[in-house]
């Protein structure tokens, strides 16, 4: 192989474009926002710009809104992360097995997550979940129970619902290649061994899948951290769905106070590093486990 | 009840012992159950999918009905009805913006995760991650600074800006995709190609990409996915012109009158394009995001 002096130069030339985008696109705009958060400036006061310290994140972490929609923002990513990691575990383990049209429900099953997530919010809000026509509520005075009002009600509820939905499939992928990944040897060698199949699957089966487990639930949770489009379209940040993406655009875009907004997006990075380092660092250990990182 | 699943399988093993036809029969009917309770969770989960296409052509008055209307009069008026007011433009924009960013970060990725898996600089950690971690990035955090730069060079309302910034947001994915399919090449072929004194293109074009074309399909298919699918920064940075699909679905939401089956048409409308192109290139997705995720 050409190695040596050559060889690498040759490599940075083909990875460096790709940085620099990157850097350009992520980086630069990152630093601004971190600029601009010392600055008092009110779009509507253009003449009043100027630097404030830390007044922003004074005002920020006084205000009350950032506490409460950190809460929102942990309660929706929790319990969607929990909701479609739990989900895809079920449908895994059902469609690991060989069955009748076991491709087509694959198929039919991977579909929310392709679903423009715009149209999943608008089609759930108005179609699934309406007071009145809403396919929720028939389906509930078909058992005899009474019409919930999950749009005016439980606004939350309806965004997790939504997100639990788009996310089982997710989950769902990882989760199935991790039951695939297991040697069907050793699944005999058990069964011959009289291990009966809830033995199998709790002894030898969770134990395999914990680190696909552990994938899934980190992926998700930095995805859903960021969520903003059920948000946006079906709630507005109403009752207790308001999460710090959603606050953060609110601030800058409906009131217009750059230097204040700037200062939520600063917090918001910094409760996403934290959580994103135990993501990585969980990560990392997976990669060196497999050796990967070593070839 | 899920538990059996996974001793199935170990039942198709050759030559099982003894073949007990009592114990058969109790075996194939916990079979036949299994089978018809993962086809009804599949289609409960599928519904909103098919609720949603249903509507789409049926007539505005029997849309939103109590209780549902299950023989309606079929009819395309509502497809019709969405491109009369104007879609036409909103799809262009969403196909040449999720097109363009594509064949960008392809362009960008593949010589970047060629450097960092066949001719691997010298610490390929540190790039992986750099990458990926400007993904755990929140965009609201770097939004409003890239909303002031748009506004100031009048880059507001414009598709290629847009393009530009899909980019950014999915090049990471694309690296780390295309690094697990580049591991996979087997090293021989490369290095028989360098002995012969293949140059770099050669090597690149005519030896390494063949075998990873199904790779770069996937990477490219899940990139145009989300740029189609986006939201929050067509939300923001678009307003007529430049407007994708994403943003516009709501508009169809009218406050006065019926208009469950024209938002379901828009909707149908908006999510088939990638909801055929992921059911048709099934395998390489589920594989593309398993190795993405996975890795």
């Amino acid at each position: 192989m050409t190695t040596g002096r050559r060889g690498l130069a040759i490599s940075r030339a083909l990875l460096w474009p790709a940085l620099i985008v990157a850097i350009l696109l992520t980086q630069i705009p990152l630093v601004a926002t971190l600029y601009y958060s010392f600055q008092e400036w009110n779009l509507l006061r253009p003449g009043q710009r100027g630097f404030v310290g830390f007044d922003n994140y004074v005002k920020v972490l006084s205000d009350g809104s950032f506490l409460s929609s950190l809460g929102n923002t942990v309660v929706v990513t929790g319990s969607a992360v929990v909701g479609a990691t739990l989900l895809g575990l079920l449908f895994a383990v059902l469609l690991d097995r060989k069955f009748l049209g076991q491709s087509v429900a694959r198929t039919l099953m991977i579909t929310p997550f392709l679903v423009m997530p715009a149209a999943a919010a608008l089609i759930w809000k108005w179609s699934i979940l309406d007071f009145t026509y809403g396919m929720a509520n028939w389906g509930l005075s078909l058992v005899g129970l009474p019409p919930v009002a999950w749009n005016t009600d439980l606004p939350a509820a309806t965004v997790i619902m939504v997100l639990i939905w788009q996310y089982t499939p997710f989950a769902m992928l990882i989760l199935l290649a991790g039951l695939q990944s297991q040697s069907r040897e050793v699944l005999e060698a058990a069964s011959v061994d009289g291990a009966g199949p809830l033995r199998t699957f709790t002894s030898m089966t969770l134990p395999h899948l914990r680190q696909y487990v552990e994938i899934t639930v980190l992926l998700a949770t930095i995805l859903l951290l960021q969520v903003f489009d059920p948000v946006a379209i079906m709630t507005n940040g109403t009752g207790g769905s308001k999460t710090l993406s959603y606050l953060l655009y609110e601030r800058a875009f409906i009131g217009l106070e750059v230097g204040e907004a700037a200062a939520y997006g600063v917090m918001t990075v910094i409760v996403t590093i934290i959580v994103a380092t135990v993501a990585l660092r969980t990560l990392f250990k997976v990669f060196s486990e497999e050796g990967l990182m070593n070839r | 009840m899920t538990t059996t699943t996974l001793g199935l399988p170990v039942t198709k093993a050759p030559a099982p012992p003894v073949r007990k036809p009592a114990r058969w029969a109790t075996r194939r009917i916990r079979g036949i159950a299994l089978t018809t309770v993962t086809w009804i969770a599949v289609l409960a989960f599928f519904f909103p999918v098919v609720w949603m296409v249903f509507t789409a052509f049926k007539p505005e008055s029997q849309a939103a009905t109590l209780p549902p209307t299950f023989a309606p009069d079929l009819t395309l008026d509502r497809f019709q009805a969405v491109f009369d007011r104007g879609m036409l433009p909103y799809l262009i924009n969403s196909a040449s913006a999720s097109l363009g960013s594509t064949l960008l970060v392809l362009a960008l990725a593949i010589p970047a995760a060629y450097a960092l898996s066949v001719r691997p600089v010298r610490n390929v950690r540190d790039p992986l991650f750099f990458l990926i971690s400007t993904k755990f990035m929140p965009v609201a955090a770097s939004i409003i600074p890239v909303y002031m730069l748009l506004q100031a060079v009048g880059g507001l309302d414009n598709i290629t800006w847009l393009t530009i910034l899909y980019v950014g947001i999915n090049l990471p994915i694309a690296v780390w995709m295309m690094r697990s399919f580049l591991a996979e090449v087997p090293r021989e072929i490369i290095e028989a190609a360098q002995i012969d004194g293949a140059g770099l293109r050669t090597e690149i074009f005519r030896v390494v990409l063949p075998i990873v074309l199904p790779g770069v399909a996937a990477a490219g298919l899940i990139c145009f996915i989300f740029a189609w699918n986006e939201f929050f920064l067509a939300n923001l940075l678009t307003t007529q012109v430049a407007r994708t699909t994403p943003p516009v679905l709501g508009s169809f939401v009218d406050g006065r009158g019926q208009f469950l089956s024209v938002l379901s048409a828009a909707s149908t409308i908006a999510i088939v394009p990638v909801v055929i192109a992921g059911w048709v290139a099934q395998k390489q997705l589920v594989r593309g995001l398993a190795m993405g995720a996975i890795k």
